[in-house]
């Protein structure tokens, strides 16, 4: 057994927030009833960078994104500890609102998921109709904008009346990327966004990420090393619900500092 | 897009005036969904309680083992309407269970294809259809062509119920066995028949028994198929062949008679009829609900 | 859903028994008829051959008893449509005047307005039990509420009619029916005096004997809309009530219209209570505090007694009962098919 606490980059909760840092996860646990399935991960994520969240499956790399923007404790039964600090303010803190949070820290699971009895359009606007926006020609320009950054705009600007759930499935995730960056998230989550994806569409959204960190910061977990190496810009190891390395994904994947990760990162595993 | 926000207050604590609406709305219209539950919990409860105060007094042996009397004398009982509901019901039952259990059967394990479809949409319809139509039907076919009012038409009248009810709830039933089950017992060279006869229907039995238990405390309750058929006698029904009361056109003809002596009678005959609905249901779906929890 | 393929055609060799499994009961010679008839029904292609054709002709029968019912219904109120034709259009059912007179318009707008009015009332309600038991409960108090809400689905109708002539109408007569006139009577909806045997009665007290059949399918609706579907609109920081409304109730869109229409089925079929609450009046009505009748309710009331003409003209009305269900029946089912097909491949 891996002592987790060697070569993690272990920083003390909440201190370290430099200006470049955007999430600062500090003594966070996490479990689903009584099991435990993340212990104390530590954490600096830094603004308008990319980062990729690699581990087996089940080690709790959906947990940890799951916890940024409070939806982890939505299961039953599921329970939080510690702190996640998001510019400089704990979102765990009392007083907090969970449903504040979410609007400020953008999510995109798995399978693409759409509401199917709204139209492309619709969909990408339900996030700024739950806000109160109105106006029809407001609701136009911010969809164009988000179908635009989510780089689907040339693909549907003719059929924006036509129901989200019938494009092809990379369109439906670029689609829920868009939903999500409409409400102007400053953190985008992506859980396995390419997963139920063709290569085509998977490169599609790669690209799409590396455009987008320019202007917001994007966690996202995936079960590919190949795409962690091709779009992020710091990956972390995550192993049996323990921060094992952080780093830059160049040196996680080149010169690891733990034997565990340069075993997984070199498919000599288990 | 600002970064950085540091210092101040929090800004996922500090909600504009609009999130406030949001969420005290969102509160509001999940208080009026459970409200909704309790709306719906009064009558249940209201018709327990009323059932019960007024019913449980008029309880006695003699109601229990009297025949009725006129109704505008007071005394006598609901013996003879209490024989008739067995009576009608139990031959409902012998008649209306094998044929729902077989046609049940039949869609399970050899319907494919559109014959079997066309039965189960049938079957679905069927179990819909307003049970005082079934009643004219057997008031057509039996009673007009007898002659006369009798048990076998109300107990043919409520066999046609129950067919569709007790189709459905078998197939359910024997969808529910693995098909492991029936490999075993073709592996053992037994005929398919008698895998489906005996292995299957076995396997299935708890979930025929409460399909059937359901079933039988639906007719037991029926009253609309009856009030056409039966002819609300006052005497013990001899046979199939005479007419006959039952526990519902008691609880129908007392409710409305406006005779105190009669209305006594209805509400003994409701909570009879009642603590039987009950019982069965209760005990089922706390059986099914533990079944599945499982 | 169609039934589970079945694992070996009906007329195929089934596997022998293997070098062990010759099961020494079943090869273990019996004496007597029983026997003999065993042994002749192993031979496997008559016993199955049996079997099949006595469960596919209790198929056949299910098909049959719905051909019969609609044949025996039209061959018995044909004459009523020679001997009536367009008297049933008129504006009075009255068999016993000088003539009879024989119009279905107002039962059928009796009939109509209870279950519509029914379904406006119920829904909304068993919608709400719905989101609760789906959406809200935890799981310790889900199944009991289930159970206790669907007992109202258990209670005869006869005692529904018995608890709404001696508490439902005499409540509302006494504690609402005032309160509606002084309030709403300048709609016109609620003129007249109020016995509190009347429309309005009579669909209240359908609306709860709907709330569990309704209530019930629309919770299995409901939980069969994916966690995703949910997840999305969380993640775009929707409060519950928004997640409902903007994810879970669109998506079962089709189901709870199906549940309503099943539930309108249910209450324009219903016959004993609404017999013994609304009053049996075979005349149009403007208010809703009026008596009033429904084509279930003449039927219960009248076959008993009646003959040739009348006994004719029962049976058309009954066929007009009938029709109207089947309709939003297949209608009701159709809808509800769908969706328990999308379920399958979900």
């Amino acid at each position: 057994m891996v002592d987790p606490a060697v070569g993690a980059r272990r920083t003390a909760p909440a201190l370290r927030e430099t200006p470049s840092t955007k999430v600062a996860i500090g003594g966070l646990r996490a479990w689903f009833g009584s099991k435990q399935v993340l212990s104390d991960i530590d954490l600096d994520l830094p603004a308008l960078r990319a980062i990729a969240i690699i581990g087996p499956s089940g080690c709790g790399k959906s947990t940890l994104i799951r916890t940024v923007n409070r939806m982890h404790e939505l299961v039953r039964g599921a329970r939080v500890e510690g702190r996640v600090v998001v510019d400089g303010h704990d979102i765990y803190a009392p007083g907090v609102d969970a449903v504040a949070v979410r609007r400020r820290i953008g999510m995109v699971f798995q399978k693409p998921n759409p509401f199917p009895t709204m139209s492309v359009g619709g969909n990408v606007a339900a996030g700024l109709r739950l806000n109160g926006v109105r106006d029809r020609a407001v609701l136009d320009a911010a969809v164009e904008k988000a179908l635009r950054q989510a780089a689907l705009w040339d693909e549907v600007k003719d059929g924006l009346d036509q129901p989200g759930v019938a494009l092809s499935g990379g369109q439906q995730q670029r689609l829920c990327i868009a939903r999500a960056l409409a409400v102007g998230p400053e953190v985008l989550l992506l859980d396995e966004p390419c997963s139920a994806l063709d290569p085509i569409a998977t490169s599609k959204i790669e690209d799409l990420i590396t455009e987008l960190k320019e202007r917001l910061t994007i966690i996202m977990v995936t079960h590919n090393m190949q795409q962690a190496a091709r779009v992020a810009d710091y990956t972390a190891f995550l192993y049996l619900g323990k921060l094992i390395e952080f780093d830059r994904t160049r040196r996680i994947f080149e010169t690891p500092t733990q034997e565990l990760t340069e075993k997984y990162v070199t498919g000599r595993f288990g | 897009m600002s970064v950085g926000l540091t210092g101040g207050s929090n800004p996922f604590r500090s909600v504009s005036r609009r999130d406030t609406i949001r969420k005290w709305h969102s509160h509001l219209m999940l208080v009026l969904c459970i409200g909704a539950v309790l709306i719906a919990l009064i009558p249940l409860l209201s018709i327990l309680f009323e059932v019960f105060r007024q019913g449980l007094p008029a309880l006695s042996y003699d109601l229990l083992t009297k025949r009725q009397y006129f109704q505008y004398f007071a005394g006598g009982g609901i013996a003879n309407a209490l024989w008739g509901s067995v009576l009608i019901v139990g031959t409902a039952s012998l008649i209306g269970m094998p044929i729902g259990i077989l046609a049940g059967i039949y869609l399970s394990e050899y319907g494919q294809g559109r014959p079997a479809a066309v039965v189960r949409f049938f079957a679905d319809v069927f179990a819909e259809f307003p049970s005082i139509i079934i009643g004219l039907f057997a008031y057509g076919v039996i009673v007009v062509w007898t002659g006369h009012f009798s048990v076998f038409a109300g107990a043919f009248a409520l066999s046609v119920m129950l067919v569709p009810i007790v189709t459905r709830t078998t197939e359910e039933a024997l969808h529910l066995v693995p098909d492991s089950v029936r490999e075993a017992g073709l592996a053992l060279g037994l005929p398919r028949w008698r895998v489906t006869g005996s292995v299957v229907l076995r396997a299935a039995k708890g979930g025929l028994l409460t399909g059937s238990l359901l079933g039988f405390s639906r007719i037991f309750g029926e009253t609309a198929p009856l009030v056409v058929t039966i002819g609300g006698s006052l005497f013990f029904a001899k046979g199939l062949d005479d007419t006959s009361s039952s526990l519902t056109y008691v609880v129908w003809r007392g409710a409305t008679s406006g005779i105190h002596a009669a209305e006594v009678r209805a509400w003994g005959a409701a909570t009879v009829l009642l603590l039987v609905v009950l019982a069965i249901n209760i005990s089922v779906r706390v059986i099914t609900s533990r079944r599945a929890e499982r | 859903m169609d039934g589970p393929t079945p694992i070996f055609p009906t007329d195929a060799p089934p596997p022998s028994g293997g070098p062990l499994g010759s099961s020494a009961q079943e090869g273990s010679p019996r004496k007597g008829l029983r026997g003999l008839l065993l042994r002749a029904l192993r031979g496997r292609r008559l016993g199955d051959l049996v079997f099949v054709n006595l469960t596919r002709s209790a198929a056949v029968v299910v098909v049959g008893l719905v051909v019969g019912i609609v044949a025996s219904l039209m061959i018995s109120g044909k004459p009523a449509f020679e001997a009536i034709g367009s008297g049933f259009l008129g504006p009075e059912w009255l068999p016993g005047g000088q003539p009879p007179r024989y119009g279905a318009l107002p039962l059928v707008w009796g009939t109509l307005v209870t279950a519509g009015l029914a379904l406006l009332l119920g829904v909304p309600v068993a919608f709400g039990i719905a989101i609760v038991l789906s959406e809200l409960a935890p799981p310790v108090v889900r199944t009991p509420l289930s159970i206790v809400i669907e007992l109202l689905a258990a209670i005869p109708s006869v005692v529904y009619g018995l608890w709404g002539i001696f508490i439902l109408a005499p409540f509302l007569r006494d504690s609402v029916y005032p309160g509606l006139q002084a309030t709403w009577g300048w709609t016109g909806l609620f003129g007249g005096a109020a016995s509190g045997y009347s429309v309005l009665t009579a669909a209240i007290l359908l609306a709860i004997m709907i709330i569990p059949t309704v209530s019930a399918i629309s919770r299995e609706v409901l939980r069969a809309v994916p966690v995703a579907q949910r997840e999305a609109a969380l993640a775009l920081g929707a409060t519950p009530w928004e997640v409902v409304r903007m994810a879970v109730l669109p998506y079962g869109r089709s189901g709870l219209f199906g549940a309503s229409v099943l539930g309108l089925a249910r209450a324009i079929g219903e016959t004993m209570a609404v017999t013994m609450v609304i009053g049996n009046r075979n005349a149009f009505f403007s208010s809703l505090l009026q008596p009033a009748n429904t084509i279930p309710s003449v039927l219960a009331n009248e076959v008993f007694e009646a003959s040739g003409t009348h006994l004719s003209a029962l049976f058309a009305l009954g066929i007009i009962l009938f029709l109207v269900a089947l309709t939003i029946n297949i209608f009701a089912q159709l809808l509800l098919l769908r969706l328990r097909r999308r379920g399958a491949h979900a």
